[in-house]
């Protein structure tokens, strides 16, 4: 099973990416923060990170460096959930490595297939 | 699994708990300014907030609030990103916004309009906020925009691709695929695109291995690899660039159409078919030098939020408050059968330093710690309702014309969340009483040699096991001459009465009291003091007043920290047990025949220092036996109620003062008027707890002057 690590700092939205990700039948971690997240990448071994940009503590961007940096998991696929209201984010969030952007709020389908597109799922 | 229900709950909590960070980060940034340091991480926390709300509300489509908040939220990236410093002024607005969008909030969840009509002007003073470059306009909701790559300008060209009648022709796409070194590095993989691709049609590839060079010269994270790539597909062209989305700056891509040959009647086949008619339609190339570190300003933020993450936070679960409800009532039960036990051990001669005995005390001390421990878990410090009383305090400053400053003080008491849902009523009705009639004009102010800035201040504290709420204002204070006239004339006292200070100002409390020499947006809608004070009282609270001429006014709220406990005075009426609350006794008295009248009406009254107070028989009141000749072998509680001064119940015997735990009646019986609820008492059985103010409005006696002495007869 495909193991995803859903790192969004909006209870709201976390809860969306659950319900979207386990009926897509994947695995799914979620974490709070950027940094929350990276302090679970090694138990939880994901397939896939998806993260929100703007969070508290640590954010997306911090992620993808983090990831990229590190050794273990620099090859890691990791997609961005963008808002609209940063044209530039896109542009930015490749920049620091990402491999992908969902725009929120995010369509289930294209989310879902965005996932498989960057991973062997 | 979750429902979209139950994830838009999620939302609206979500909601509550942003705005309240919000409010909290922009009253942190006002008094920063004032001492001019200003803490980005404030100023982050604020944006994210909005940032939150806005994600969320695009989610369910909640435009008018996706709009406000993206607006809000664009002024605030430029507080964030120093192009506008925060100055008072400006905070000032943002606190506006906050609250219109708790207003808007509360609107989305219950479908109703704003209350406030604040919006177009607020968006307008937001828009004036902005440096016009960093001005986005408003996205649209739950429909993504198409991607569009900010350098290329390019856009997927689907007209290029109508077909007319030939449309559900297969195309064929010519791809050559050149991932670049960067591709692989952020996480990609040529055989991904290959399967997307191929879910699409067929397709055959092909590599040009050519700039692969010797094993020892090779660089494993180095790309040496391009492809050319057939896609057959009815998918539009739009599908195949989807492939690449991601990818787009990570590989050189160039895609050509050209669609079958096939058998079509159509001409246009003709213009599509060869390759002279194949048109590049997208291509791009890799930028190698795309890939530096990010930019500086991302590295700091990182950094200062790893900093901040030291910052000490709880560790909190969330509870279904129905569980913990039950577990209050499960406490609640164990008290009472604790009690139950320790009785029959008593008589069973059992009680005192016997090993039971002294079991059954430890007993009693856990289980009362464990009931304080489990009611802690319903209590809530008092802040976020504090915060809405400022929200109230700037609408109504804002209303009344009045420039207001408000203090709080105690935001951590922690009282019972029913008490305080219950409180936001009536405190807001105080507050806005304090801004409206409280404080003076500003031109009175200054007469008065006051600041013309009014002063409001809310405060919570605990005493001796309650909560104690206090409402002050630094206004001209109760006008006593003219509030005993306005009674006079509402024929709420007789015109000769003779009031001290106190009594006067408790004719606020009556029904239908109203100041308002103009009816205001505030106060002008009906209610009055009394309103607060039945519903302090529901809550098993007491209000109360004080005033110095000049100096301003004081308003006292007292209430339980638990509605789920109550301490009750257990009397005798007729051989049933009953409980009244303490908090409604004023004082207890053995009535000599002498203070006795019998009154026309049939009645009885007792003269209790100077004054005549009605007597309320409980055993005739709840039909136990006719009302008693003799009162004067009873024992009579004097309580207060709204409606009438003061009651004095008949009840045979005081039994004792203690807690007893509420067990409510409604759900089983509805509404008995007069009983306020049961509750089960040590020997096991239960006892009604009586609600003295409606015991009282049932008798519907009004008080009437004694016509004879009875004392001889009785």
């Amino acid at each position: 099973m495909l193991t995803v690590l859903a790192i969004d700092d909006s209870r709201t939205i976390r809860e969306m990416l659950r319900e979207t990700l386990v009926n897509a039948g994947f695995d799914v971690h979620l974490a709070v923060d950027g940094q929350d997240g990276l302090d679970k990448l090694q138990s939880i071994q994901p397939h896939v990170i998806i993260t929100d940009i703007n969070m508290p503590r640590l954010d997306g961007f911090g992620v993808i460096e983090a990831v990229r940096a590190g050794s273990a998991f620099s090859a890691l696929p990791i997609l961005v959930l963008t808002t609209e209201s940063a044209p530039d984010l896109k542009d930015r969030a490749r920049k620091s490595g990402a491999t992908g952007w969902i725009v929120k709020p995010f369509d289930d389908t294209k989310l879902v297939s965005a996932i498989r597109r960057i991973t062997a799922h | 699994m979750s429902s979209t229900l139950d994830i838009r709950n999620t939302f609206f909590q979500e909601c509550e708990e942003l705005l309240e960070s919000l409010d909290d980060g922009l009253n942190m940034l006002a008094s920063a300014i004032e001492d001019d340091l200003v803490d980005p991480e404030v100023v982050n926390g604020v944006f994210r907030a909005v940032h939150s709300i806005k994600g969320g509300a695009a989610a369910f489509g909640l435009d008018v609030l996706v709009r406000f908040a993206h607006q809000f939220e664009t002024v605030l990236d430029e507080v964030r990103s120093g192009r506008l410093a925060p100055a008072a002024d400006i905070v000032a607005i943002f606190l506006r916004c906050a609250d219109y969008l708790a207003d808007l909030v509360n609107s989305a969840r219950n479908s109703v309009e704003p209350k406030s009509a604040a919006g177009p002007d607020l968006l307008k003073r937001l828009a004036q906020l902005v440096t016009p470059s960093a001005a986005t306009p408003a996205p649209a909701v739950a429909s993504p925009p198409a991607p569009v790559d900010t350098e290329t300008g390019f856009q997927p060209l689907a007209i290029a691709l109508d077909f007319g009648p030939g449309f559900d022709a297969p195309a064929e796409y010519r791809i050559r695929f050149a991932p670049s070194r960067q591709f692989y590095a952020v996480g990609n993989d040529a055989v991904l695109i290959f399967r997307a691709l191929q879910d699409l049609g067929e397709l055959t590839t092909q590599v040009d291995a050519s700039l692969l060079p010797d094993l020892k010269d090779l660089d494993w994270a180095e790309s040496y690899l391009t492809w050319d790539l057939t896609l057959t597909t009815q998918e539009s062209l739009t599908a195949v660039q989807e492939v690449f989305e991601f990818v787009e700056g990570l590989c050189a891509l160039e895609i050509t159409a050209a669609q079958v040959e096939v058998d079509l009647p159509d001409p246009l086949t003709v213009d599509t078919s060869a390759d002279a008619a194949a048109e590049i339609v997208a291509e791009s190339e890799p930028k190698p030098e795309e890939t530096p570190p990010p930019s500086p300003s991302g590295k700091t933020e990182a950094r200062k939020g790893a900093a901040a993450s030291g910052n000490g936070q709880k560790g909190s679960v969330r509870v279904d408050l129905e569980l913990v409800d039950r577990l209050i009532n499960i406490v609640g039960e164990l008290v009472i059968n604790q009690a139950v036990l320790a009785q029959c051990a008593h008589d069973a001669g059992l009680g005192g330093q016997s090993e039971i005995g002294v079991g059954l005390d430890e007993f009693r001390n856990l289980a009362r710690e464990l009931q304080e421990n489990v009611m802690a878990i319903r209590a809530q410090s008092v802040k976020p309702l504090f915060q809405r009383m400022a929200r109230i305090v700037r609408e109504a400053s804002d209303l009344a014309g009045k420039s207001v400053t408000f203090d709080t003080e105690g935001e951590s008491v922690e009282v019972d969340k029913t008490v305080i849902e219950r409180l936001v009523d009536p405190l807001t009705h105080i507050i806005r009483n304090a801004v409206d009639h409280g404080l003076e004009a500003q031109e009175a102010r200054l007469a008065a040699g006051k600041s013309e800035v009014g002063r409001v201040r809310l405060t919570a504290a605990h005493r001796s096991g309650r909560v104690l709420i206090e409402v002050s204002d630094d206004g001209g204070g109760i006008n006593r001459a003219k509030v005993k006239q306005i009674a006079i004339r509402k024929g709420l006292i007789p015109e000769d009465s003779v009031l001290d200070d106190s009594a006067i100002d408790k004719l606020l409390f009556l029904p239908g009291f109203s100041t308002a020499e103009k009816v205001t947006d505030l106060s002008g809608r009906g209610v009055g003091m009394d309103v607060v004070r039945s519903a302090i009282q529901s809550l098993g609270g007491r209000v109360n007043i004080s005033s110095t001429p000049g100096k301003g006014t004081t308003i006292t709220i007292s209430l339980p920290l638990t509605l789920a406990v109550l301490d009750g005075m257990v009397v005798d009426v007729a051989g049933q047990t009953m409980v009244v609350p303490i908090t409604a006794i004023v004082e207890t008295l053995r009535p000599s025949a002498a203070d006795l009248h019998r009154v026309a009406a049939g009645g009885v009254v007792v003269a209790v220092r100077e004054h005549f107070v009605p007597i309320v028989d409980l055993a005739e009141t709840f039909g136990h036996r006719p009302a008693t000749a003799d009162y004067s072998k009873m024992v009579l509680l004097l309580v207060e109620s709204g409606e009438q001064e003061r009651w004095a119940l008949a009840v045979d015997r005081i039994h004792d003062q203690r807690q007893v735990v509420i067990k409510g009646l409604e759900s089983n019986y509805g509404h008995v008027p007069g009983v306020a609820a049961a509750t089960i008492l040590g020997d096991g059985k239960i006892a009604l707890i009586i609600d003295p103010d409606e015991t009282a409005q049932r008798m519907q006696r009004k008080p009437q002057a004694p016509i004879a002495r009875v004392s001889e007869e009785v």
